[in-house]
């Protein structure tokens, strides 16, 4: 916002900072022209954003709740994904940044839980960005909001107060569709993104320690586009792959990168893909350490998997 | 509210009270003398003690950590839904937003259910499933708590719709927050309901903070009974249970005759927002204690109750003593009930389970479920 004096941001009580007091003291560095509250709704906070960005503005929108984008969900997929197309790239809404928590919390139930990300991979246009912890938000977010696309910004909303890492000062990016090898190995390749990175990476250390197998493990950063080069890379070396992620298994992304790579690497593969993910079930009140892809059903399935 | 200076001693006398004037959009609003009696008043008092006490029992479980997660209070606006209710009748059905215990019990539903929702247990409005926002009474058609701002709109239009279709003679009430109004899909739904005069009460629940963030400044208009257009509104004391009472016979009437009408409820929250919202960086503790003083809706019944000579003050001591006991009486019981079974994470989902299977954490226990 410094940089960029077209740059604003907005959504539901940013102004005091919002739910998770991500945007507390721009009020005071950037003023109540860019920084401001709007009312309770989705649909109108991303369709301003639209029409600002088309204008050459960089709208930068929150919705409080990615549980609550649905309303919004006609705006991003049918005027924000499609305006540079069906223009024939006369217009476009590229300045446009949506930031939105997902995920589990440990509590949050039907509505303040939901990973709705595989939606938003069906759309073309629109880049998916999913952090994995606080200096990777920081690099993905900076570059998010520069990159000429619209970009659907999901956080992990369980780390908001859990995680604690030092952060580059500073202008600092990292570019949208490269994956980060978080761990290197050998016997399988473990696939996530988002809050569920930190889960893959205990998983690995258990089986590392308990059974001598070596898990490469890579962060996804971007679900659209995705870095198919390096899952198929990393697999082709490993021979195995498991995906995981908090949403309902059907349909999730984790279908999508098991089709692409076992197209790619079927003749390497050692056993099947597998996929640990949420249940095909509502977000859960009580039941969310059973609905949950945890560290223990990881660490069982790359078992199975490493000795198929 | 001014007080008729006549007063009687027995709960069945009629009363007459002179309430604050209606404001009325595209309609001849209702009389401002309402009639009640003691026994009216004395059980307005005892629901909306309890209803208090409830809330206030959550807020202690919350800080207990036996409640988790999302949790709206409903404590100062209780006089909205009990003059609602003695207005109209169970086969009226209710659609609400996630601010919903207190309409629970307003339906008939009972305190251990809602405290047990609230703990995620089975005895809860909906098995525990839903927790706070998910309060749920069919047999009284109260269609529950949603978790979406504004989505309960719509709903509620397609209940007044399936009471037209039906003839049932019941009409359904939408019920949302001033935050809520200005969602678009209020509009589309208000459109529909009054293209098609569906006997829908829009109840708008003004209580001033949309969150944290004051009616004037997300609402151009916050004169939120006007926002119809072309569809009358009233604005309410939305702590007065006796001016509701009256709107709501009124406009019921009206729904059923003619279509859709927006009641806008004047009222308050004493609580924060949710459980993560102090209440106190977006409006000053005068504002809060003053309507405290000034318009809380029980003490207004309180002193209608003395005034009037139906019981002592110190009969009214007593029953507030009874009705806490019966809140602790509910907590304990709600506490005792089991979580649900785990089966329950895949009922429900389809009419049948499709065969799914749930397993323990790692692959050799695996528990096939009926």
């Amino acid at each position: 916002m410094k940089d960029d004096s077209r740059a604003m941001l907005f959504g539901e009580d940013v102004v005091f900072g919002g739910v998770f007091r991500c945007s507390a003291g721009l009020l005071e560095r950037f003023g109540k022209e860019r920084v401001f509250n709007t009312p309770l709704s989705e649909q109108g906070i991303v369709g301003f954003a639209v029409g600002a960005a088309a204008m050459g503005y960089t709208p930068i929108a929150e919705i409080q709740f990615a549980d609550y984008i649905y309303p919004a969900f006609d705006q991003i997929v049918n005027e924000a994904a499609k305006y540079r197309y069906r223009s024939g790239g006369a217009f476009n809404c590229g300045g446009l940044t949506i930031r939105t928590p997902y995920g589990a919390v440990g509590h949050g139930a039907h509505y303040h839980s939901q990973s709705p990300e595989a939606f938003f991979t069906h759309v073309p246009g629109i880049k998916v960005v999913m952090p994995s912890g606080p200096a990777e938000a920081k690099g993905l977010l900076l570059s998010a909001i520069r990159d000429p696309n619209p970009v659907v910004f999901f956080e992990a909303k369980m780390m908001y107060r859990t995680a604690v890492e030092e952060v580059p000062t500073g202008d600092y990016t990292i570019p949208l569709g490269k994956a980060r090898l978080a761990r290197p190995g050998t016997d399988i390749t473990l696939v996530g993104w988002g809050q569920q990175m930190g889960v893959l990476e205990r998983a690995a250390s258990v089986v590392e320690q308990a059974d001598g197998i070596s898990c490469e493990v890579l962060d996804m950063r971007t679900l659209l586009p995705w870095d198919r080069e390096a899952v198929e890379q990393s697999v082709n070396k490993t021979g195995r792959l498991l995906v995981s992620h908090e949403a309902p298994i059907t349909s999730g992304f984790g279908a999508e990168i098991v089709a692409a790579i076992t197209k790619r690497c079927f003749l390497r593969l050692e056993a099947p893909p597998v996929r640990i993910c949420g249940y095909d079930t509502p977000f859960p009140l009580v039941y969310e350490p059973v609905y949950m892809p945890t560290e223990a059903k990881i660490v069982d399935a790359i078992q199975l998997t490493v000795k198929f | 509210m001014q007080i008729s200076q006549r007063s009687f001693a027995s709960a069945a006398d009629e009363i007459t009270v002179e309430v604050r004037p209606y404001k009325a959009h595209k309609i001849e609003p209702p009389s401002t003398t309402v009639t009640t009696n003691g026994e009216e008043l004395l059980k307005f008092f005892k629901t909306m003690y309890q209803m208090r006490r409830m809330e206030i029992a959550a807020d202690m479980l919350y800080k207990a950590k036996f409640i988790r997660g999302f949790c709206h209070l409903y404590d100062g606006q209780e006089a909205v839904l009990v003059g609602m209710e003695a207005a109209i009748n169970w086969k009226d059905s209710i659609i609400t937003s996630y601010r919903d215990h207190c309409t629970h019990i307003g339906r008939g539903g009972t305190m251990v259910q809602v405290m047990a929702e609230l703990m995620g247990r089975q005895a809860g409005a909906s098995k525990g499933m839903g927790g706070s926002m998910h309060m749920y009474h069919k047999a009284h058609n109260f269609y529950g708590g949603q978790g979406i701002v504004g989505a309960q709109i719509p709903v509620g239009a397609g209940l007044g719709f399936a009471h037209k279709y039906r003839k049932d003679g019941g009409v359904a009430f939408a019920m949302y927050g001033d935050g809520a109004a200005n969602q678009g899909q209020k509009y589309e739904a208000l459109n529909i309901a009054a293209l098609w005069s569906l006997p829908v009460i829009f109840v708008c629940e003004n209580n001033h903070y949309g969150m944290g963030t004051a009616e004037w400044r997300a609402a151009k208009s916050s004169s939120f009974y006007t926002r119809g257009d072309y569809s009358p509104g009233l604005k309410v004391d939305g702590m007065d249970v006796l001016a509701v009472k009256n709107a709501v016979a009124f406009a019921k009437k009206y729904a059923l005759e003619s279509g859709p009408i927006i009641l806008e409820m004047d009222t308050y929250r004493y609580h924060g927002h949710s459980m993560s919202d102090p209440g106190s960086t977006y409006r000053t503790r005068d504002e809060i204690s003053n309507m405290r003083q000034q318009r809380d809706p029980i003490e207004q019944v309180r002193k209608l109750l003395l005034d009037h000579k139906v019981v002592e003050a110190v009969e009214l001591k007593k029953i507030e003593k009874a009705l806490k006991k019966e809140v602790d009486q509910a907590v304990e019981e709600a506490k005792a009930s089991p979580p649900p079974e785990d089966s329950m994470l895949w009922a429900n989902i389809y009419k049948d389970t499709l065969g799914a299977h749930t397993r323990g954490l790692d692959s050799k226990i695996k528990v096939a479920l009926r």
